[in-house]
């Protein structure tokens, strides 16, 4: 039994396998492109894993510290944490900024983490370098993607921080990597205004009479030190104790203190169904037309590829060649080109998934999908191509 | 021959696809939730382990003076501005006096005449005591006439008026020397006074130091006790620091330590706990320090920098200790990441104290010896299938 496909590949297989690493770069684009808006929903997800929290509580009436500003008085942890069921609760701030560093700037989130010890709320789950924040102030521990090794120095706001430890993956919801630093520097980050402002601020107050009476010595300077305090924080990330609902402890939280609290399930839906829905959504309609393109353009290779032959399986006809045998050959021959397409294209996608800037998540159900598609389709063009070279008049073998 | 033809070409298409499908496995082995993470492990070892505390002031002197007027009044002078250096004792200013000088001229005059009072009562009583002396001597006379019956009883009798008329006058004449005497001393006594609320009005610096501040400039008109010139002493100068509470157990006195001054980035000077402050921060959740220099560095930095102060606490006794990127945190419970063999297994623990360098003391759950997890590329879990890596001396992954 000869395959006639595997003969017909053979004839010219150099062709055949270019076709073949051609559809396999466009299914590894569209695979890269599902792989973007997987990354981008799983950015949003680790953002809510690393803060290490079980419920978010934020100044009332707003949506979080993520998606939009909240800030709260930093001692209301306190009384956070003497609500039952709460085992830890932890200060945080959040400020996405460019930061210096090396001469040039990285855009990055800053976040104020009580520097309690590893496990607490809101610090990095874990580390690919040096250590955790140990207390002292102007450290910082990096997300590799913002590009510092350890001992660089960044320099946020007026300060300088030495970075004494590096971690991966903790980016925002945007993909910005992520800067830990002690909440009292970030406090100081997020709050306090620039030399200059503070300057004008002192002269405004100190031109306003009301502020600066001869007969009250002192009540100018008074008045100044009472503008320069920070005593905010965005959010208190609070750990659970074993056994309790979060949603109980939530809504004891939201009726006793008076603030916004948002359970794990609720960041989840803020995070992935409002922050990053729109360019989700984008990405997902690119991602849905590519696929589309790619079916199709799978579907006009194999048909041209089929039509390019016709001479020949006219003749094949004109011998006597059963329709079957010539059906199966073009469907192998579809089915072979496809699955050469496939694992092309998820070699390319995984050998090019590092170079993005952003996080690309290629999941292995994405892969199986990506395969099954890439085979339906190739089956669907290859019945398309059967029905045109059925058709074929055998006469066309001498006539052409 | 035909068919060899073929079969190169099939090596040939093979020669494509083998390597392809290989390249296929290995990387769907290598992403996605089938590749193994990547780790450095660390043998637990039993060490001694010095806590650190950091906290964050600001330069202050321990002295400082305040000079002002105690009256109200307006600046006459100031003969200092900021930056010099005063001795103790030195005038440094003059509240205006008004008419206080002429006052005192006035009360000088005074004095003259009070002096010239006391002159007069003393005239006056040598004068009184001449004619006491006389009328006595006429009184004893004419009582010797009297007894030889030369003079009348009448005439003795006006010699003895005459003789106690005089007594009396140098006794009123000493009275008026006492008072003149006591006129004077109020004069002068009015006049010290005036003398020292003239002093008052001079602005002295009561210890060596250097001026931080001129408040008030001639023409001013300053309340009683609002500060004028405000001085330092340079030699005190303290740093006034601030330690968080959480981590602040074990400061104490005299403990030795490090001040880092923001404009001398990458030097320390060693210092030394001076006092903790009986009262914290109750709004900051901060515990007040006073942090001395062993020794002033010099030049000596402004008042006011900012300084990171790194107090060494007393060493701990040794236990096991793990690096803290190994500690982390699987289900709300505090726990490392312990090597057996090739498989990973997740070991809760009971930490103690860190210090500076990160290292953390395992007071349960740990024996020296056991290999964790330092660490990773991604986060762990139970049955996460790992690579250990070799530390590379930096202790990095990358």
């Amino acid at each position: 039994m000869i395959s006639l496909a595997g003969r017909d590949i053979l004839h010219g297989w150099v062709r055949f396998l270019m076709t073949g690493f051609g559809l396999g770069l466009l299914i590894g684009v569209t695979l890269s492109m599902a792989g973007i808006y997987r990354g981008m929903v799983d950015d949003a997800n680790v953002l809510i894993d690393n803060s290490g929290a079980d419920l978010w509580v934020v100044q009332q009436g707003t949506l979080g510290p993520y998606a939009e500003p909240s800030s709260l008085y930093d001692d209301s942890y306190r009384s956070i944490l003497g609500m039952a069921g709460v085992a830890r609760a932890a200060n945080v701030t959040y400020l996405t900024m460019q930061v210096r560093h090396g001469g040039g700037d990285v855009r990055a989130m800053v976040v104020g983490v009580v520097p309690g010890g590893p496990g607490e709320p809101g610090q990095p789950g874990f580390l690919v370098a040096g250590r955790h924040l140990t207390g002292g102030r102007y450290e910082a521990v990096a997300d590799v993607k913002a590009g510092c090794a350890l001992g660089d120095t960044i320099i946020i706001r007026r300060n300088r921080f030495r970075v004494v430890g590096l971690t991966r993956r903790m980016v925002s919801s945007g993909g910005d990597p992520m800067l830990f630093i002690p909440l009292k520097d970030a406090q100081e980050a997020q709050f306090l205004k620039d030399n200059d402002m503070l300057l004008q601020q002192r002269r405004r107050t100190a031109l306003n009479p009301l502020f600066n009476r001869p007969g009250v010595p002192g009540l100018l300077d008074a008045v100044i030190a009472s503008q320069t305090t920070s005593v905010y924080v965005n959010a208190v990330l609070v750990q659970l104790k074993p056994g309790y609902a979060p949603e109980a402890v939530a809504k004891d939280i939201q009726r006793w203190q008076r603030l916004q609290v948002y359970t794990r399930p609720q960041m989840r839906t803020i995070l992935v169904d409002k922050l990053i829905a729109t360019s989700a959504k984008q990405i997902g309609m690119f991602l849905v037309i590519l696929s589309i393109v790619s079916a199709a353009i799978v579907a006009f290779i194999i048909y041209t590829m089929t039509m390019a032959k016709i001479r020949e399986i006219a003749v094949l006809k004109l011998i006597g060649t059963r329709n079957r045998v010539i059906a199966s050959m073009i469907l192998q021959q579809a089915v072979g080109l496809g699955a050469i397409g496939f694992v092309v294209g998820k070699i390319a996608a995984t050998l090019w998934s590092p170079f993005f800037p952003r996080y690309v998540l290629l999941e292995p159900g994405d892969a199986i999908r990506g395969f099954i598609i890439v085979m339906v389709i190739s089956v669907l063009a290859s019945i398309l191509a059967i029905t045109a070279a059925l058709k074929v008049d055998p006469a066309e073998a001498i006539g052409g | 021959m035909k068919f060899k033809a073929i079969n190169k070409k099939m090596l040939r298409l093979l020669a494509v696809l083998v390597p392809l499908l290989l390249l296929f496995f290995y990387v769907a082995l290598r992403s996605g939730p089938l590749a193994s993470v990547p780790v450095t492990v660390v043998a637990v070892e039993k060490r001694a382990i010095t806590p650190v505390l950091s906290g964050i002031g600001t330069l202050e002197a321990r002295y400082t003076y305040r000079i002002g007027s105690i009256a109200s009044g307006r600046v006459k002078q100031l003969s200092v501005d900021v930056g010099d250096m005063v001795k103790a004792g030195q005038v440094v200013g003059e509240i205006d006096p008004v008419d206080l000088d002429e006052h005192l001229s006035a009360q000088r005059s005074a004095i003259k005449r009070a002096e010239a009072g006391v002159l007069l009562a003393e005239a006056q009583l040598r004068d009184a005591k001449a004619k006491q002396a006389f009328t006595a001597s006429q009184e004893k006379r004419y009582g010797l006439l009297l007894k030889a019956q030369a003079a009348s009883a009448e005439l003795v009798e006006t010699k003895h008026q005459e003789a106690e008329i005089a007594r009396a006058s140098a006794s009123a004449a000493e009275a008026g020397i006492n008072a003149a005497r006591q006129e004077l001393a109020s004069v002068k006594a009015e006049y010290q006074g005036m003398v020292k609320q003239r002093h008052n009005l001079l602005l002295v610096a009561p210890n060596d130091g250097v001026v931080t501040s001129r408040d008030a400039e001639p023409g001013n008109t300053v309340l009683a006790g609002q500060t004028v010139i405000e001085m330092i002493d340079p030699k005190s100068l303290w740093v006034a620091v601030r330690f968080d509470q959480l981590q602040s157990a074990g400061l104490k006195a005299a403990l030795p330590a490090e001040v880092r001054l923001r404009s001398q980035s990458g030097k320390s000077f060693p210092a030394s706990v001076l006092r903790v402050e009986p009262l914290a921060d109750r709004v900051t959740e901060e515990i007040l320090a006073k942090v001395v220099f062993n020794v002033l560095p010099e030049p000596l930095p402004p008042v006011g920098e900012l300084c990171e102060v790194i107090v060494q606490l007393t060493p701990l006794q040794s236990v096991p200790v793990v690096p803290n990127a190994s500690v982390h945190r699987v289900d709300g419970e505090l726990g490392v990441w312990v090597v057996d063999g090739s498989a990973l297994r997740f070991a809760p623990v009971r930490i103690g104290a860190t210090d500076h360098a990160g290292n953390i003391q395992v007071l349960e759950g740990l024996q020296s010896g056991d290999r964790v997890v330092v660490y990773s590329k991604s986060t762990l879990r139970a049955g996460s299938r790992i690579t250990i890596i070799k530390n590379n001396g930096k202790g990095t992954l990358l």
